[in-house]
């Protein structure tokens, strides 16, 4: 009965939002906005149980001044910094809660973010060496769309071929390979995912994938 | 220069009183016709075409309708000639609420120093009225505009007034009644329903022979072979195995097939004896993640092992959940990363700490745009359906496989459909314009069948 009772729940469920999405009509919208807000409520709860799953993480480490306790001290002083003073002054512009989102919070994901840079050399650096014919193929691709895609690069290979008679090569490469087999590889990826959506809401629904209940039997 | 022209065109319409609600005081702008057909329009006869759905066969003849200031003042300009051939219906395929006006355009729509500039569509409860203004207006040009009804279910007759730029009007005669409905089904989507319902059999037929013991071959991935590889190194390693699931809230399918493969690899870890941190960004996540991993170690006999504290949530934050799985990669070195799920900029971030800290990492994803980051940096990647598929891969259940094979057949329709397409496109114009109309407008779709079987659409 304890699983019985989730799957016919979610059986239901799956079946309104179906509805929805094929009906216009007002009675299978309301239901499903209703348990979107339900969603909502849960959510709530959810988020306790966040919080409360925060502090259980990092205080014990905290208290026994385990290795790196410092990281997580950091990361509930933020917390009790961020909740206070928005419980306090509350979250308008020119609060002290604004003030550490905009000076303090924005500046440190902008540096994390910039960090992509660093990481994307490193692996482009692996991903385009000349290991084999596709890598090959691959790399050849790679600069093609890179140069092609800014003017200086269709500039200097016009140089190039400019005793040829040819003008704006490269960017046109760059741009077919980007027209044609990008998008032909990435609508095959998109129907396949499609179906796999598809096959795993249906698996959902008719109760042969439960493991999100917690286990299949 | 159009915006300009357009403003130009309909702000004398919008600013005339002459679409002031019938209750108003008289209007002064109110055009001769509507003031010398008031009294007639009080017994206009009209078209009386059944209610709901019927298309209309024209407007049927009757004197121009007046419902808003029998009482008026001069006229402000010699008037148009009306608007003809009213119909109304209700809107097909919307929620209700709407019904579609459509007429046949003043002649002196564009031209001549009657010039209409635009229309508006007036509504009466009954033939005889009174009409008033519904405010649902088209500029010259346009036959046809929606209006949105008080009620479902209640008659209503229309008229269309024509309006000059000197503010002179005239109006059609009167159509009705018209009545709107709710729809149970949006024609739109027909494409969508017949995939789905040819999908969804397709599935039940392959579901019932695998329940009948049919066995089906599955092309072996590489990346869902490696998972126990992965694991059996951590453990061999006594190192830890690190799950992300993703950073999408618990009812995204990405996410929901992260939780079937954590599944099985909480199973295996339990088995194994091998830790398992499952770091969460949503609390819903979190929340459900345990109970999976809770699950997985009832499962494997060993609900003893399984530590709530291992399965928690972090943050909401993009970045700042990025600098917490990267340190928690440099501090407790997993042998074994799994990112499943939905993943953004930070796929490239997380594992490229995790090569960086030696781990062997089994990345699946659906978004397109973050698989190459993926397939430089990890050493096995499930591209796009490989991420649902996995989960049946990892099941010894009949049934999960099953839908393996529905949706390969999915596939080679969509392939056939598509080389039909091209084919049809490339030899035969005219069947290939009408095939590929068929396929993407839903619409076009249902008013051919529903003409098949004698339906107005």
């Amino acid at each position: 009965m304890k699983r019985q009772i989730p799957l016919v729940v979610c059986f239901i469920a799956g079946i309104i939002f179906l509805l929805q999405y094929f009906t216009p009509h007002p009675w299978p919208t309301y239901l499903a906005e209703r348990m979107l807000k339900w969603t909502i409520v849960i959510g709530f709860f959810a988020l306790g149980l966040g919080i409360i799953s925060l502090w259980i993480t990092h205080l014990p480490k905290v208290m026994k001044q385990a290795p790196g306790w410092g990281y997580n001290a950091v990361s509930l002083a933020g917390f009790l910094g961020m909740v206070v003073t928005g419980l306090v002054w509350g979250k308008n512009p020119g609060t002290p809660f604004i003030w550490m989102y905009n000076n303090l919070m924005n500046p440190i994901t902008a540096t994390m973010f910039g960090l992509l840079a660093f990481f994307i050399a490193s692996a482009a650096y692996r991903a385009f060496r000349v290991r084999s014919l596709l890598a090959t193929i691959l790399l050849v691709s790679a600069v093609v769309v890179m140069l092609g895609r800014v003017p200086i690069g269709d500039y200097f290979f016009d140089m190039l071929v400019a005793p040829l008679g040819y003008h704006g090569v490269l960017g046109a490469a760059a741009n077919w390979l980007l027209n044609y087999p990008n998008v032909a590889a990435k609508r095959a990826l998109n129907v396949g995912i499609g179906f796999g959506q598809a096959a795993i809401a249906l698996k959902i629904l008719l109760g042969i994938e439960r493991s999100y209940l917690g286990g299949d039997k | 220069m159009s915006f300009l022209g357009l403003g130009m065109i309909l702000l004398p319409v919008l600013a005339s009183p002459l679409h002031a609600d019938a209750s108003a005081a008289p209007a002064p702008a109110t055009s001769t016709t509507a003031a010398a057909s008031s009294a007639a329009a009080a017994t206009a006869p009209t078209s009386a075409a059944p209610a709901t759905g019927a298309p209309a066969t024209g407007d049927a003849p009757g004197e121009p309708v007046s419902g808003e200031g029998p009482g008026a003042a001069a006229p402000a300009g010699p008037p148009p000639e009306p608007p003809s051939e009213v119909t109304a219906k209700d809107k097909p395929g919307d929620e209700g609420k709407h019904v579609t006006v459509r007429w046949k355009i003043s002649p002196d729509d564009g031209a001549g120093t009657r010039s209409v500039i635009g229309y508006e569509v007036l509504r009466g409860p009954a033939a005889g009225g009174p009409f008033t203004a519904t405010g649902t207006k088209a500029p010259a040009g346009k036959t046809e505009a929606v209006d949105e009804v008080p009620a479902d279910g209640t008659d209503y007759w229309y008229a269309v007034r024509a309006i000059t730029i000197t503010g002179a009007t005239s109006d059609s005669p009167a159509f009705g009644p018209a009545r709107s409905t709710a729809q149970w089904f949006n024609p739109e989507k027909t494409s969508v329903a017949v995939f789905t319902l040819i999908f969804c059999t397709a599935a039940a037929i392959i579901l019932a022979m695998a329940r009948g013991g049919t066995h089906f071959y599955i092309r072996p991935i590489g990346g869902i072979n490696a998972i126990d590889e992965a694991i059996g190194r951590a453990t061999e390693m006594g190192k830890p195995i690190l799950f992300v699931p993703g950073l999408q809230e618990a009812d995204n399918v990405p996410t929901l097939a992260a939780f079937s493969i954590l599944s099985r690899v909480a199973k295996k870890a339990a088995e194994y004896q091998t830790r398992l941190i499952v770091p969460c960004y949503y609390s819903m996540v979190m929340i459900v993640a345990r109970e999976v991993v809770k699950g997985a170690y009832l499962e494997a006999g060993r609900p003893d092992a399984f530590q709530e504290k291992d399965v928690f949530y972090v943050t909401q934050e993009q970045f700042a959940y990025v600098a917490a799985i990267n340190g928690i990669m440099l501090r407790e070195k997993p042998a074994t990363n799994f990112y499943l799920g939905a993943f953004f900029a930070e796929s490239l971030m997380l594992a490229e700490t995790g090569f960086m800290a030696g781990s062997i990492q089994i990345a699946g994803t659906d978004q397109p745009i973050q698989i190459p980051f993926f397939v430089a940096a990890c050493d096995y990647t499930m591209i796009g359906e490989e991420l649902y598929a996995a989960a049946a891969y990892l099941s010894d259940d009949p049934k999960q496989k099953a839908t393996l094979k529905a949706q390969d057949l999915g596939k080679a329709v969509v392939l056939a459909l598509t080389g039909a397409g091209a084919m049809l496109w490339a030899f035969l114009p005219t069947w290939a314009v009408w095939f590929s109309k068929m396929v993407a407008d839903g619409e076009f779709l249902w008013s051919r069948v529903a003409g098949l079987f004698g339906m107005g659409s």
